[in-house]
């Protein structure tokens, strides 16, 4: 094969890589923005947690990767429900500000906490034998791998749940109308916890990956990450999951090439660029369907 | 003398045709009724004429000027005014505060006027206000001016309604069913407010009903819709007497 | 006697030249203060913050809580402001000769800000609410991205050197002059019609409001103080960087709006003050000081974790009581409420109760 094929096949391995990482965050964020039409500001930083934990769990405990990933997984599960059932929940009836101006609150304070516990950089150890195949000169690391199937896995057992399952139909009629669902004995607190404990599971997951494919994790890492995925979300069609897997994979595509051809820091310029423009185009995002204003 | 004139105007909502073929001609001082059962496109119309959706067939004349197209600001200040079905006033504002607003494209002072507090701004001001609680002293409001106005019970809000639409000093009003929800004694009293601001304000009035009371007792000219179509116009006697008007509301008469 | 107290304190606050009075005591301290070293230059330093916070809080009210919609973009201008002066006094005005170059620098760091919040307002007439956040939001990262980007202004490394000329009448000029204009420009129909546009778009509209007009204004006028506020900072720290405007400083912005309360001028100069001075209690050197009176025994154990750690905790603390705020006390110290002494004498006329003028009295759970 010729050298420009390889190189592209590479770049779009490396974007699938990214895209993972993305969808598996905006799938919380679109998830608690289909049910509760709130922007959870503070999912980045529940990402950013996930990898803490898996931190101290293969630091500490010396746990190998399935474990530590499971283990993480609970553990930002259990934080996410308790960030909705504190902070979230007592505002359900407020102005909708208040909830985001809340959830920013929330982010900072996972931020700073960390910070003050943590304050220097951490090293993740190596959880994962780290192999690499050669296929024609595209390389394969095993922690590519297992990212993007893990990722892929984890996305159509969620597909699964939402689609097929009796909790994501009580999710999805929560989604279309918060007065009369509770009357058809649907038990909606219940339903926005276990939203809220598999998106922030989701965010664990990704916070074990980007530990895996970049080592030093830092209280601050959540914010960006957590900002792009927001973007995914958003691009995809906000409250549609397909859209947010859609989503993330576009900016990690778009990504993956601004930085192929132009000097790196015009990464997040042209990632949020792309945000502004769709937006003004397309509010309702690729997926996401307009909605009619009545009089 | 016309004042609107609709010409063949039509909408659809994507596939659904919402209204179709709509011809109307209003003269000064009109006062006319629009009845249709619900879905019939009533509201539809309303929204077309005071720019809320634009019209996707047909021309609409407003004093001779062609509005399909106009921002609703810019109708509105042509002097459109409306009322809505369900009522949306400004609800945490005062009631005052709602008729003021209403003032917006009759105040001539500039953005400069008004950051400055200068120039014309204090005479337009005190303007507005007199202005403001004479409407209120005419819809019997005027001791909750500063009352916010979704603290108002029911009826006062359409009344209130009826004010804030009166404050752009309008030459057409539409209301869209005045009397929603009203008992029989407070029709009879709506009855008679809109007799007497038609003529004090020299109004000419397009409404929107379900009340047969209210439609029958004060409208000249009615014109009946069902599914976006026309199905007659004429005086409330020979629309009482008409078929196809009673099959669209009792269904098929059996022959 | 309490009675006859109350009716005092209502009527000095109801009259008409207490503002003025205010005024006028306050510009002559403004200049009396660094002139006579009747402060430490410190709280003179914390003076000027408090000044600055206060434009950009209400400026930030003017949108975040007249209009109820959610911007995040206030940084954004203040870096525009801020590098836009500072490239002024550095590179283009001889203000070591000419010291009234100064204003005009900050006023054209204003101005070029006022320019750039037109790019938000122009979407701000398609999109709302979450979408219009997002886009403000996006606005930010752009700004900061492009300043990192370009070489000639320090990129990332930003810019040092620059001289101190902002000073404690300066700030108070601004400030006052500033609040009467966005004071003024809320009790004007452009006003209403922002009030009329956070409580029902479509209506507003309807009702003749020039809805895209008003929204232009307003968000120029935001964004016009926030870069004047970013040029009177800019020329305070002597340093500017990308780091300093990016996200956290217009959290800081939000914390003091809805803290003091929206939709409230007063509200946003309490908040300001509140969050400002809170800020520096909470610094370690401060706490420091402000406790040394207890006896060493309790004071040095504490001194050697908490104090000296404070740095990092206030950073803990402060985010803990935006939540508390927000959900025991949702709309602020102020929220909807505005001091008498700012309400122009037509509006007081028809607002004749309690001298907290209240816009509304219940809450309003429906409200977006």
């Amino acid at each position: 094969m010729s050298e420009g094929i390889i190189y592209w096949l590479q770049q779009a391995l490396n974007a699938l890589q990214l895209g993972s990482i993305y969808a598996l965050i905006a799938l919380g964020y679109t998830m608690v923005y289909g049910i509760l039409t709130m922007i959870n500001f503070a999912h980045g930083d529940v990402f950013m947690i996930g990898a803490f934990f898996c931190f101290l769990l293969s630091s500490t405990l010396n746990l190998t990767f399935v474990p530590t990933l499971l283990l993480t997984m609970i553990g930002t599960a259990i934080l996410g429900v308790l960030i909705e059932r504190l902070a979230y929940k007592p505002l359900r009836q407020a102005p909708r500000v208040s909830a985001i101006i809340t959830a920013l609150g929330v982010g900072m304070f996972l931020e700073n906490f960390t910070l003050a516990l943590a304050p220097y950089p951490k090293h993740i150890p190596m959880l994962l034998e780290n192999v690499t195949w050669n296929f024609y000169g595209i390389t394969l690391s095993s922690i590519q791998l297992v990212i993007i199937s893990l990722s892929l896995g984890l996305m159509l057992l969620l597909d699964y749940i939402v689609q097929r399952t009796t909790i994501g139909m009580a999710m999805r009629a929560i989604s279309w109308d918060k007065t009369f669902v509770p009357l058809m004995g649907i038990p909606v607190d219940f339903i926005i916890s276990i939203t809220f404990a598999i998106g922030a599971g989701l965010a664990g997951a990704a916070g074990t990956m980007y530990a895996l494919a970049y080592p030093v994790i830092d209280p601050y890492m959540g914010i960006m990450v957590g900002w792009k995925a927001f973007i995914c979300a958003v691009v995809g069609g906000i409250g549609n999951i397909r859209g947010a897997m859609a989503g993330a994979f576009i900016l990690g595509t778009v990504e993956i090439m601004v930085v192929a051809f132009f000097p790196s820091t015009f990464r997040d310029f042209v990632a949020f660029t792309l945000l502004m423009v769709l937006i003004m185009v397309r509010p309702y995002g690729i997926l996401g369907k307009p909605r009619i204003q009545k009089v | 003398m016309t004042i609107l004139i609709a010409n063949k105007v039509g909408h659809q909502f994507g596939g659904l045709c919402a209204v179709n073929d709509f011809n109307l001609k209003l003269h000064y001082g009109d006062l006319m009724g629009v009845i249709g059962p619900n879905g019939a496109g009533k509201t539809t119309l309303f929204n077309l004429i005071t720019g809320v959706y634009k019209a996707s067939e047909g021309s609409i004349l407003f004093k001779g000027i062609e509005i399909v197209g106009k921002k609703p600001n810019q109708i509105a200040a042509l002097r459109i005014g409306r009322t809505f079905q369900n009522i949306r006033l400004f609800r945490d504002l005062s009631v005052l505060d709602n008729v003021r607003i209403a003032h917006h494209s009759q105040t001539s002072y500039n953005v400069l006027e008004g950051l400055l507090h200068c120039g014309r701004y204090a005479r337009e001001e005190q303007r507005i206000i007199d202005n403001s609680l004479r409407l209120l002293a005419i819809f019997n409001l005027s001791h909750l001016a500063n009352e916010t106005a979704k603290n108002l019970p029911y009826g006062l809000q359409r009344r209130l309604e009826i004010a804030r639409a009166l404050a752009i000093s309008p030459e057409l009003l539409l209301l869209d069913e005045p009397a929603a929800g009203m008992n029989p004694f407070e029709i009879d009293e709506l009855m008679g407010l809109i007799q007497s601001i038609r003529k004090e304000f020299q109004l000419t009035i397009l409404l929107i009903e379900h009340q047969m009371k209210l439609v029958m007792g004060i409208c000249e000219r009615i014109h009946v819709l069902d599914f976006g179509e026309t199905l007659a116009v004429g005086s409330p006697e020979m629309i009482q007497n008409n078929p196809k008007v009673m099959e669209a509301y009792l269904g098929a008469i059996p022959s | 006697m309490m009675v006859l107290l109350k009716q005092r304190w209502d009527a000095l606050l109801e009259s008409a030249w207490l503002v003025p009075l205010l005024l006028v005591i306050g510009f002559g301290l403004a200049f009396a203060i660094p002139e006579y070293h009747l402060l430490s230059v410190y709280i003179q330093l914390i003076l000027m913050y408090i000044g600055i916070n206060i434009i950009l809080a209400t400026s930030l009210n003017l949108v975040n809580g007249y209009m109820g919609e959610f911007s995040l973009a206030h940084a954004g201008f203040m870096a525009v402001g801020a590098y836009t002066s500072v490239l002024l006094t550095m590179k283009v005005f001889p203000v070591a000769d000419f010291p009234f170059l100064f204003p005009c620098a900050v006023l054209i760091g204003g101005l070029v800000a006022a320019l750039l919040g037109m790019i938000v307002a122009i979407p701000s007439f398609k999109v709302r609410g979450d979408y219009l956040a997002i886009i403000t939001l996006a606005f930010l990262m752009i700004v900061k991205s492009m300043i990192e980007n370009i070489d000639a202004i320090g990129g990332p490394r930003g810019m040092s050197g620059i001289m101190k000329l902002t000073t404690l009448p300066w700030v108070f000029f601004w400030a006052t002059t500033l609040l009467w204009m966005i004071r003024n420009f809320i009790y004007s129909k452009y006003g209403r019609g922002v009030l009329a546009i956070r409580e029902d778009e479509i209506a507003s509209d309807l009702m003749s409001v020039n809805t895209q007009q008003v929204k232009f204004f307003a968000f120029m006028l935001s964004s016009f103080c926030a870069g004047i506020a970013g040029a009177l900072f800019a020329h305070l720290l002597q340093f500017i960087s990308p780091r300093i405007f990016d996200i956290t400083k217009s959290t800081d912005i939000l914390i003091m709006v809805y803290l003091g309360g929206i939709a409230s001028i007063g509200g946003s100069i309490l908040g300001a003050t509140i969050f400002t001075v809170l800020l520096e209690i909470l610094r370690p050197s401060t706490m420091a000081a402000l406790l040394s009176w207890l006896p060493p025994f309790i004071f040095t154990p504490l001194n050697d974790y908490v104090i000296s750690h404070l740095g990092i905790w206030r950073m803990v603390i402060m985010p803990l009581i935006l939540i508390l705020v927000m959900l025991y006390w949702p709309r602020g110290i102020m929220g909807l409420r505005e001091f008498r002494g700012f309400i122009p004498r037509r509006d007081k006329q028809v607002h004749p109760h309690n001298f907290l003028h209240e816009a509304t009295n219940n809450d309003n759970s429906d409200r977006q």
